[in-house]
């Protein structure tokens, strides 16, 4: 699968404001993905990350291996940014 | 006793268990890895299980957390998380309060 594919399932299933997804050994099965929504709100990390899995589907395990995860809701995300 | 039962019992059992890719002696992925080099770093006593000895047990735990992947680490019945939580939690220093909850209620 491909990182964009990756990055269209995650959109289709969630209402983001920002999602990076990478192909980290450019095999088409181990992905990092940045995903900032503010369905994230109040949620703790465990219930954020499901929520991505979610719009995955069957294709995590199958076609995905693995998917390293870092979700931020949209103010935890700005404020980030703006430390930068 | 059927694998779910024994998934559940153990994980209500073990104040901290780990199930991933090999043992924490050789753990076999890189994911599985990273929390057992953390979870040893905080020196916490804790049972793993590898879910490779039996493809079975991985479909049973996550029907049962609902989590798809490995490792899960669970504290006093609660998943923590995968790999990604577990080192997020650990570089925000927030993870030995998550650890260190055995002695409460």
């Amino acid at each position: 699968m491909e990182a964009n594919k990756v990055k269209e399932l995650i959109t289709a299933g969630l209402t983001v404001s920002h999602v990076e997804v990478a192909d980290t050994t450019g095999t088409g099965d181990h992905f990092s993905a940045v995903v900032v929504s503010d369905d994230f709100k109040e949620l703790s990390l465990v219930e954020q990350h499901q929520l991505v899995y979610k719009t995955l589907g069957n294709h995590l395990t199958n076609e995905i291996h693995a998917l390293q995860l870092k979700t931020f809701s949209k103010s935890a995300w700005e404020k980030i940014n703006l430390e930068d | 006793m059927e694998m779910k039962e024994q998934i559940i019992n153990d994980i209500e059992t073990n104040s901290i268990i780990l199930y991933m890719k090999g043992t924490k002696e050789m753990p076999m992925c890189g994911f599985s890895n990273s929390v057992v080099q953390v979870l040893d770093h905080y020196g916490v006593e804790y049972k793993d299980v590898n879910v490779l000895t039996d493809p079975m047990i991985r479909v049973k735990l996550s029907e049962h957390s609902g989590w798809p992947t490995i490792p899960q680490l669970f504290v006093d019945g609660k998943l923590i998380g995968g790999a990604d939580i577990t080192m997020e939690l650990h570089n925000k220093g927030e993870l030995l309060d998550v650890l260190d909850i055995t002695t409460e209620d």
